[in-house]
């Protein structure tokens, strides 16, 4: 009979236990890291979260370990992640229906993939300074302007390519059934590409906004910082990451906490957001076709 | 003979292999024409060829005329929007738009702004779900997705859909073989029904099912046409040596 369990024991058996407990081992490790991340910022964090954190802006004293809250760059990441994410958005969704329906996989296509790969890889940091050197030259203050539009550069090639990559899998068949309608490629970009692909485009969004919100460099220069609540798109804004920064490297013991608290106020926004745009992509994936 | 469809001295290449030699024919004007013969001899690709398909496929070289009653489509100022909407298609595999199975009928009514409100839109999507014989299954249920419905009646959708922008030419690519026989059945019913009204040219492998649907027949052996004509003196009298063969069987 060749049912017998001593098959087991072949090669191939023991590689694919071997390749499947790699495999097991580096999620561990992943999750593990992740973990502990959380675990670290809720330990340290939680005690310090407070209602006050999160509704009040720094009072006098509020960096020696006096009362108030980081309201300032709640709002103020709240206010730069979105308008950088709405104006990535307005970029980045047309380039990538451009990518897909007319460039294809053409040698300008190729080129424009390359060159959104390298500016996804640049530092943050070098946005910063490359926003900054701008300012300079228009004569533009840190302000909340500046830092949106540096966070809508940094975001532009992720959410770009994060589209490009998901627009990429669309179905050739569904656009074949829209162009023998009498369509026009716009049309089937526009009507039947992003239904299918909405929640792949969701998510490519969805990239953006977090890389958006979670950093800390470039608008250390563009944005500046303030105890204030911007009240103008030409007024400097405070940031959580930032606020993380700042508060983590104070001496006082009962700032760093605070430090700690504005990381889990930034994760919570992003678990939130995450989990929001999840649940109304998966509304909206009724008509998709699987 | 009233030719609907003319083709002349047509030549396609994939990059360097020639996928059509020199094809003329003439398919005639509110009949069902089939075209059939072994796979590979690029039945699709002539089939292709008269909605402007072809040139989707990147390295494709096309030379020659196709003339729908009297113009070439491939002519510079052509808008190939308009010859799609006049020649339409039914796929191999039913491709539900992904959109409810109302906006599956609607879409291409929309894009060409062919009703002037709801209402008309609404007559119209029930008139073409009448004719392709789905409305009494889905009537209920009109907003729920295309994919709901089974793939039969996802062809019968695909059909109601391509007739309600109003063609004048209807293209099937194998349409009944991703299906079961009695969805088969039925969409070959449809055809039927609808051949007086539209100039219908189907792609098929199977040979009895050229002999229930076909007026005209075309039979291409390796890029060519060996033999065209009527199906009755084709099928009971083959002139060529090759079409004799295909249809005992031998190919």
């Amino acid at each position: 009979m060749g049912f017998l369990k001593k098959k087991r024991w072949q090669r191939r058996h023991l590689m694919e236990a071997f390749m499947k407990f790699i495999m097991q081992v580096s999620l561990v490790f992943v999750a593990g890291a992740l973990g502990l991340i959380l675990w670290i910022i809720v330990v340290r964090g939680l005690p310090a979260l407070s209602w006050d954190m999160v509704t009040k802006i720094p009072e006098g004293g509020y960096y020696m370990g006096k009362g108030g809250g980081i309201l300032n760059a709640i709002l103020g990441s709240l206010y730069l992640a979105s308008g950088g994410t709405l104006l990535a958005m307005l970029f980045s969704i047309p380039i990538a229906m451009y990518l897909k329906t007319y460039l294809g996989d053409s040698k300008w296509g190729r080129y424009v993939r390359l060159s959104l790969d390298v500016l996804w890889g640049i530092p943050s940091i070098v946005y910063g300074a490359f926003g900054f050197t701008l300012m300079i030259a228009l004569g533009i203050r840190a302000s909340l302007l500046a830092g949106i539009l540096v966070l809508a550069l940094i975001e532009l090639p992720i959410m770009t390519r994060a589209m490009d990559e998901v627009i990429r899998r669309m179905p050739v068949d569904l656009e074949h059934a829209a162009l023998a309608l009498g369509s026009t490629k716009f049309e089937v970009a526009l009507r039947v590409v992003t239904r299918q692909m909405l929640p792949g485009i969701t998510t490519a969004i969805l990239l953006g906004f977090g890389r958006g919100i979670g950093d800390a460099a470039s608008v250390l220069f563009t944005a500046g910082y303030t105890d204030r609540i911007p009240t103008s798109l030409m007024r400097p804004t405070a940031s959580l990451p930032l606020a993380v920064f700042f508060q983590l490297g104070s001496p006082y013991p009962e700032v760093q906490q605070r430090g700690y608290a504005a990381a889990l106020i930034l994760t919570v926004i992003v678990l939130a957001v995450s989990l929001g745009s999840r649940w109304l992509s998966a509304r909206l994936n009724k008509y998709t076709i699987k | 003979m009233d030719a609907h469809i003319q083709v002349k001295n047509l030549n396609v290449h994939y990059g360097k292999q020639q996928a059509l030699k020199n094809i003329n024919i003439d398919i005639p004007k509110n009949q069902i024409t089939v075209i059939m013969g072994p796979s590979g001899c690029g039945k699709t690709t002539l089939l292709k060829t008269f909605n402007r398909f072809l040139e989707l496929t990147d390295g494709t070289q096309i030379t020659g005329e196709v003339l729908l009653d009297g113009q070439n489509i491939y002519d510079r100022d052509v808008d190939v929007t308009e010859v799609r909407k006049v020649v339409g298609l039914l796929a191999q595999r039913p491709s539900p738009l992904p959109m409810s199975i109302y906006d599956n009928i609607a879409y291409g009514m929309h894009i060409h702004k062919m009703k002037r409100d709801r209402k008309e839109y609404k007559a119209a999507v029930r008139h073409y779900l009448e004719i392709a014989g789905l409305w009494e299954e889905v009537h209920k249920r009109l907003h729920d997705p295309a994919t709901s419905l089974s793939i039969g009646q996802q062809q019968r959708l695909c059909l109601a859909r391509g007739l309600a922008v109003e063609p004048e030419i209807i293209l099937g690519d194998e349409p009944t073989s991703a299906l079961d026989p009695i969805s088969s059945q039925n969409i070959e019913s449809r055809l039927l029904d609808l051949k007086d009204q539209y100039t219908t040219v189907i792609v098929t492998h199977t040979l009895r099912q050229a002999k229930r649907l076909a007026d005209y027949v075309i039979y291409m052996y390796l890029g060519e046409v060996i033999e065209a004509g009527p199906a009755k003196e084709v099928f009971s009298n083959p002139q060529h040596e090759r079409t004799k063969a295909y249809l005992e069987g031998q190919i």
